[in-house]
């Protein structure tokens, strides 16, 4: 039995009431409601920011804003994407659904889990504060390289590397807390080549974070330091060198791209093999395939810096490196269609953001392999293709990875079925809105347009009229979206059955709709077949 | 480590109350960062901001966050010695703790990466290295590359730090630090309380001693030596990855006096101790770190 008492007396002011029950919680089912809550709240934020960047390149020259704000909302837009929106919405994801996957009654550690999440508010108050400072916001990119963020850096640089520590000691924590989760409260019987390939994901992105997010802590205080302390690790006439900057950046900023998309993987391996009522292909290949791609993404980071300046031989080691990892890659998106192969599939809406997830995280995977070539890289480095192959493998990688998981889990942690005719609507939408927004970029990039510039020649003024068209419709979809979550929470036909989905396997359906606030007050019995891994059949 | 947890254990879980420290926490740690912040831009020239309670500010949120520790371990301490905690519990706050100390290794990787950079790539190509002939040529001609780096390209000159000195004293405080909190280890195993309390006692002492020597040496550094953290690329990560890692060991003595204080007050028992192993993993990696340090900061 659980020992929970509620310490909070019933007869407080609701409000009051209200606020103690979200602001000192440790359910992970709550906790993962705020997770979610503040990343679709950041996900605005940002999203809102791109506009001003689309609409400022819908024609050539500068209509809107000034090249020093355009730079602001550039870095800001990258910066609150991925640290406030697809991250905290992951981890939202994880505190829902690895109890429910594992048969566990909670997280590991749920007064951790309460601290992780509430850093991250007052993180982004500090980082978005920075735009009403003197001088601005930080304008020199996402990845924030020395000497733009150290010498040249605006006095609100400060404040953002303060953030970067806060954000950075959350997702330890939060990743600390995954990982004992998974490695530590698992059902009886429930053995590590049993758990669905969504808790697997993620015990792999916790360890990535674990490895990486320190990494980032020690940059940004290395800036910190060049900025105000007198050392030189950025500085030549130290004896430091800018370019170190980007290796310790890019040793955290590679694998942290996979933590952008492992649990997406993840996801999609839950779907696809519900909606085409089959086993997964190859699931033990799939967990080889995640762990190989993670232990890879330690030893790539130099393809970011191809044309910063390396020695041949390093540049050459990067290159075959990165290569290599469109093979495990390549098995996961082979793994997929088999999984599709035959089966009798049926198109509800988490299935097609899970489909579109596969088919265009592959274009963007494609684009990758193109980049990874040193001698074309040199071409395209920093100019819009990079754009649009990054935002191929994240928007349909990480934000349709996270909104397939909405649809499909909703019902089980509400209890209320989503709209299924405005969900296709809101699919294809968002896929024409995606494909004209960021297919337009292979084109200008190819052509020369470099990338973070807030004006271009008139060479490129069609391709970016379409994606800022592209644009705008995207963001339209995001209030579709909205609005099809409000209603189906307020509205929503009841769900009853356990099973919501017919083909759907793991112990998250054995619950009742919605889940209990305490998952498992008595831990679940595993039978070798009740297991989503078809493991013991082999 | 597939093993799946063994049957009976999950059902005493316990899940603990909504609790108001971590809240508590993180409005300290933005209170602390904003402090900082200003303290920062209040007494650094780079950005010349009025005032002076951007310190005080950072005094009170770091006030606020011991006081969250304090009030946070204690609820898990009465938790622990009340009986609560399940052996499922106790093994997550292991993991934890052992994932914690992963986090921090990674940290300090982070600035041995830098060190290994400047003393392998970046002063060996200033100085023309590979194909870096004509930087070295047209911008700084006279640069030479020697570690300890004695002039920057800039020209800033500096002495390097003796290793055989006070660092190598320190050096055998840690390491013996590390021996006596492993017989203090040993001898709470064997329920021997004297004996727990002297070597727990002397560990304290020893890493309190050690932290003397450091603040010795740094001045030492800044008054005879001309080693600051401005001399170049050497003091940059001299006093970088001394300066973390001398924080590290006065975080670890002081979990270790705390360690000390509930030993007195008869807190726990052979079988259950967490806290105490968790303090000395820390206090074993402390010193790990130390050993790395000598031997390339210093010595070689
Ligand atoms: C087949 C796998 C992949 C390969 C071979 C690959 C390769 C590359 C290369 C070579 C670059 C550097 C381009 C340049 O700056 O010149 C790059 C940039 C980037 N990639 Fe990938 N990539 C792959 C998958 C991914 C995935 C899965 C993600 C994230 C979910 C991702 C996110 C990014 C981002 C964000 C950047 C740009 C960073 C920046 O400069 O702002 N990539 N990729
Ligand atoms: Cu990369």
């Amino acid at each position: 039995m659980i020992a929970h008492a509620d310490t909070i007396p019933k007869q407080r002011h609701p409000l009051i009431a209200f606020l103690l029950r979200w602001l000192l919680t440790t359910n992970h089912k709550e906790i993962g409601t705020l997770y979610l809550c503040l990343a679709f709240l950041l996900f605005f934020i940002g999203g809102a920011m791109a506009m001003v960047v689309r609409l400022e390149l819908f024609q050539p020259g500068l209509q809107f804003t000034q090249p020093d704000f355009y730079n602001q909302m550039v870095t800001l837009h990258g910066l609150i994407m991925v640290f406030g929106a697809v991250m905290p919405a992951f981890v939202g994801l994880a505190n829902w659904l690895v109890p429910l996957m594992i048969g566990a009654p909670d997280m590991a550690l749920p007064r951790l889990n309460n601290f992780s999440f509430w850093i991250l508010p007052f993180a982004f108050i500090l980082l978005l504060s920075s735009m009403f400072m003197e001088g601005g916001a930080p304008n020199f990119g996402w990845t924030f390289y020395a000497p733009l963020s150290t010498t040249y850096g605006p006095p609100s640089t400060d404040y953002f590397i303060l953030g970067v520590h806060l954000m950075g000691v959350s997702s330890v924590l939060g990743a600390i807390n995954v990982m004992v989760t998974i490695l530590n409260m698992r059902a009886p019987g429930m053995t590590l080549f049993r758990m669905p390939l969504f808790v697997w994901t993620w015990l792999i992105t916790a360890f990535l974070l674990i490895m990486a997010m320190p990494v980032l802590a020690g940059a940004v205080t290395m800036m910190l330091t060049d900025r105000h302390f007198g050392t030189s690790f950025f500085e030549a006439s130290g004896g430091g060198d800018p370019v170190l900057f980007q290796h310790v950046f890019w040793f955290f900023g590679h694998p942290e791209v996979y933590i952008m998309i492992l649990p997406g993987f993840g996801i999609a391996s839950q779907i696809i093999p519900t909606f085409a009522r089959k086993k997964l292909f190859g699931y033990h290949s799939m967990v080889i395939a995640t762990i190989a791609i993670a232990l890879l993404s330690f030893i790539v980071w130099g393809h970011h810096m191809f044309a910063a300046g390396m020695p041949l031989a390093a540049e050459l080691f990067f290159m075959y490196a990165t290569m290599l990892i469109a093979v495990p890659t390549g098995v996961k998106v082979f793994n997929w269609v088999a999984t599709m192969w035959r089966g009798s599939m049926t198109f509800e809406t988490p299935m097609l953001f899970a489909v579109g997830f596969v088919i265009m995280f592959t274009i963007g995977g494609f684009s990758g392999l193109m980049l990874a070539l040193v001698p074309a890289d040199f071409q395209y480095h920093d100019t819009f293709f990079v754009v649009a192959h990054f935002h191929y493998v994240l928007y349909p990688g990480a934000i349709f990875g996270t909104m397939a998981a909405v649809y499909y889990w909703l019902p089980k942690w509400s209890g209320r079925m989503y709209d299924e005719r405005l969900g296709k609507i809101h699919f294809w939408t968002a896929t024409i809105a995606v494909n004209l927004t960021f297919f337009p970029m292979h084109f200008s990039g190819l052509a020369g347009m470099p990338r973070r510039i807030v004006d271009y020649s008139i060479a490129f003024a069609d391709f970016n009229m379409l994606s800022s068209i592209g644009a705008g419709l995207l963001g339209l979809t995001q209030i579709l979206f909205l609005y099809i979550v409000v209603k189906a929470l307020t509205s929503g036909e009841k769900v009853t059955d356990a099973q919501v989905w017919e083909g759907a396997e793991g112990l998250e359906w054995t619950l009742p709709s919605p889940a209990p606030l305490h998952s498992f007050e008595t831990p679940p019995v595993i039978e070798p077949d009740d297991a989503h891994a078809a493991a013991d059949r082999a | 480590m597939s093993e799946a947890p063994a049957v009976g254990e999950t059902p005493r879980y316990y899940v603990p109350h909504t609790s108001v420290w971590p809240i508590v926490g993180s409005v300290a740690l933005f209170i602390m960062a904003y402090g900082l912040v200003t303290m920062i831009h209040q007494t650094t020239d780079k950005v010349a901001a009025e005032g002076t309670h951007g310190v005080w500010i950072f005094y009170i949120g770091l006030g606020i966050v011991a006081f969250m520790l304090f009030g946070w371990f204690g609820t898990v301490i009465r938790e622990s010695v009340t009986g609560m905690n399940s052996g499922l519990m106790d093994r997550s706050y292991r993991m934890g703790m052992q994932w914690f100390i992963v986090s921090e290794v990674m940290f300090f990787a982070a600035f041995f990466g830098a060190l290994f950079y400047a003393r392998v790539i970046s002063v060996p190509w200033l100085a023309g290295a590979g194909s870096n002939l004509e930087t070295h040529t047209f911008l700084w001609p006279d640069f030479a590359d020697v570690w300890p780096l004695f002039m920057t390209p800039g020209g800033t000159e500096t002495e390097a730090m003796e290793a055989w000195g006070l660092p190598f004293i320190n050096t055998v405080i840690l390491v013996t630090s590390s021996v006596t909190v492993t017989f203090a280890h040993w001898a709470l195993k064997k329920s021997q309380r004297i004996a727990l309390g002297v070597w727990l006692a002397i560990t304290v002492l020893l890493g309190a001693f050690f932290l003397l020597l450091q603040v010795v040496e740094y001045a030492e550094a800044y008054e005879e030596l001309g080693l600051t953290l401005g001399s170049g690329i050497y003091g940059s990560t001299f006093f970088m990855l001394t300066g973390f890692h001398g924080a590290h060991v006065t975080m670890g003595t002081v979990m270790l006096a705390v360690m000390l204080f509930r030993v007195f007050s008869g807190h726990f028992t052979p079988e259950n101790h967490f806290a105490f192993e968790a303090t000395s993993w820390y206090w074993h990696f402390v010193d790990v770190v130390w050993l790395f340090l000598f031997t390339f900061v210093y010595w070689f």
